[in-house]
């Protein structure tokens, strides 16, 4: 029997043959923790007995929740994690560089066949280049930071294979919301994705961040493309990588195998209060909305910002809707400002604010009201997820909060 | 001790809102669990107290700010249908212990609940429902009373030998 790629990444990792199912302790190659889970690692890694991390380079920290600190008590659990970062020498991303997944794959801290977690639970988004990454939680860390080890129980993996050419103004959030809607919300609980198909090997690296970000929405422990050249290229930007090959066996085992066709996909609308709560936009056209967000970790990327700008053309947004947008990371927003599409959000009246979660979470700003309506880019749209429990979240691509923002309602963005 | 039922897919969200993620104290997390979907949970909750739920409990962010909330307000045990992966680790790691059981949609709210973790049964409503183990592997983690207390004595570090 052959190997999927998830067992070649543990076997590789193990120096011995593995599969899934089976239970280890295997080496981690990189680990990060942000503002909101930093802290509690930190004081679990020092209850461990931690004194000196396991290796400094290996660890990425950083803040993007609840930036600039917008509480006295945020300021205090930064203060502590940059002291952690000085006292450990771990090189210390701060406030300055963005959203954490944004930024790991940015810095090519996730290559292809490499074991990489982080206290958050869309670490599952470096799967775009081939890495194995999950998230985890802050006592999980915590050893991590100590042992650079972790268990983990091998997972089996659901074969997607997706085929066709995006119709206008569909994309890849389309796609995975679709998906989403198909697996369900527990569909993929203890199980890796793997991403395969013409659609996804045409797929830009944002397209695909997009969809593994996204494999934690129906509990899966990871997501993962097969490097190809369009992965070992964004990572030869970055940093001198040779490439080599690594892909699943024909003859793998797959817990199962599912195929989907995007050639006539509408744009898809997740509905409150649960991400597989998904329908075609044209179903629920109409819906007023108060506040729009384009960005974080899934669609903060210039990708997705050209995408909503080309939707919006010349136009204004509508004076009844804040739309607030947020490139996930400073280079993403430098990329923007340059193709002058921050300038046109402006113009229109958008609120573009500097790189980091905003509203995703309802953490920092940007929160709602009870009665109130949100569409978000972002990924998850839990009932209380962006402020009061009485407001509602939609979940859709950049073109249709695009589109829905210029007439505050929700609408298909091929109307406009 | 006495049953606090919800449905599926209760998410981290729902257990601690984000905006409360500054805390890293139990005892005051506690002050807010289950604020948006259940606001008298945190006044009414009693040491000892079980939250019995559906499909997929846990869903969502890693945050261990949620098992470290249900600790803080007394909560020990949790049964469900089934949970989700981070949370099922995040609660093992912390001592919360997570327990499956089939038939657990058919537990009531507000009655009476007995768990009796050696024998993997609970007791509520005149009947009695079997609990799954919890797997193998994690058994030694929950032995310890969680992973901070199993790392504290690990002498070695099983490296990819398998904790079995
Ligand atoms: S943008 Fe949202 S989903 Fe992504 S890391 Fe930030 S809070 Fe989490």
């Amino acid at each position: 029997m052959g190997a999927t790629i998830v067992e070649k990444i543990f076997s590789s990792r193990c120096r011995k043959p593995v599969s899934a199912g089976d239970v280890v302790m295997a080496p981690i190659d990189r680990a990060m923790i942000h503002d909101i889970t930093g802290p509690l690692a930190i004081e679990k890694f020092r209850e461990m007995g931690g004194t000196k991390v396991f290796n400094p380079e290996k660890i990425v920290t950083l803040f993007d929740h609840q930036i600039p600190a917008d509480s006295i008590r945020a300021a205090e659990n930064q203060v502590m994690m940059r002291k952690f970062a000085a006292e450990q020498e771990i090189f210390h991303y701060d406030l300055f560089e963005g959203v954490c997944h944004q930024v790991m794959m940015e810095e090519g801290m996730a290559e292809p066949g490499e074991l990489v977690v982080g206290a958050d639970s869309h670490t599952c988004m470096y799967g775009a280049t081939g890495a194995f990454a999950t998230g985890i939680g802050s006592t999980d860390m915590g050893f991590v930071l100590k042992y650079g080890a972790l268990y983990f129980r091998i997972p089996d993996s659901i074969r997607l294979e997706v085929e066709g050419r995006f119709p206008y103004r569909v994309g890849p959030k389309d796609l995975i919301l679709s998906i989403v809607g198909d697996v369900g919300a527990d569909g993929a609980t203890y199980e890796a994705l793997e991403f395969t198909g013409p659609t996804i090997e045409a797929m830009d690296m944002a397209g695909r961040m997009t969809c593994c970000n996204m494999a934690i929405e129906m509990g899966a422990k990871t997501g993962i493309v097969p490097p190809d050249a369009t992965s070992w290229e964004y990572l030869q930007e970055r940093k001198e990588v040779k490439p080599f090959d690594l892909a699943s066996d024909p003859n793998a085992h797959y817990a199962e195998f599912r195929h989907y066709e995007v050639d006539s996909l509408d744009p898809q609308v997740a509905m409150p209060h649960n991400v597989d709560n998904v329908v075609p936009v044209g179903d629920i056209e109409g819906t007023a909305i108060d506040q729009v967000f384009i960005g974080s970790c899934t669609n903060g990327r210039y990708e997705d910002m050209a995408a909503a700008a080309e939707v919006l053309g010349g136009d204004a947004f509508s004076r009844n809707v804040r739309v607030i947008v947020i490139p996930a990371s400073r280079r993403e927003y430098l990329k923007t400002l340059r193709a002058g599409v921050i300038e046109r959000f402006v113009e229109a009246g958008a609120l573009v604010e500097a790189p980091c979660c905003g509203p995703c979470m309802g953490g920092a700003f940007g929160l709602l009201a009870p009665g109130e309506v949100s569409l978000s880019t972002s990924n998850r749209n839990f009932r209380g997820r962006q402020g009061s429990a009485g407001a509602e979240v939609y979940l859709c691509s950049p073109q249709t909060a695009a589109a829905s923002a210029m007439y505050g309602i929700i609408i298909d963005p091929r109307e406009v | 001790m006495k049953v606090w039922k919800f449905g599926n897919d209760v998410d981290t969200d729902a257990i601690i809102p984000g905006r409360f993620l500054t805390i890293n104290d139990p005892d005051e997390l506690a002050e807010h669990a289950f604020e948006g979907v259940r606001p008298e949970f945190a006044s009414g909750v009693q040491k000892g107290d079980v939250v019995v739920a559906g499909r997929n409990f846990g869903c969502g962010s890693s945050r261990e700010h949620a098992p470290l909330a249900l600790l803080g307000a007394g909560v020990h045990i949790v049964i469900a249908r089934s949970f989700a992966r981070i949370f099922y680790r995040n609660a093992i790691n912390t001592g919360l212990l997570p327990l499956v059981c089939g038939e657990a949609d058919e537990i009531e709210d507000g009655n009476g609940i007995e768990v009796d973790t050696a024998k993997g049964v609970a007791r509520s409503g005149e009947k009695e429902y079997v609990l799954e183990p919890v797997p193998s592997f994690l058994q030694e983690i929950v032995r310890a009373g969680g992973l901070v207390e199993y790392a504290k004595n690990l002498k070695e570090l099983p490296l990819c030998t398998g904790l079995e």
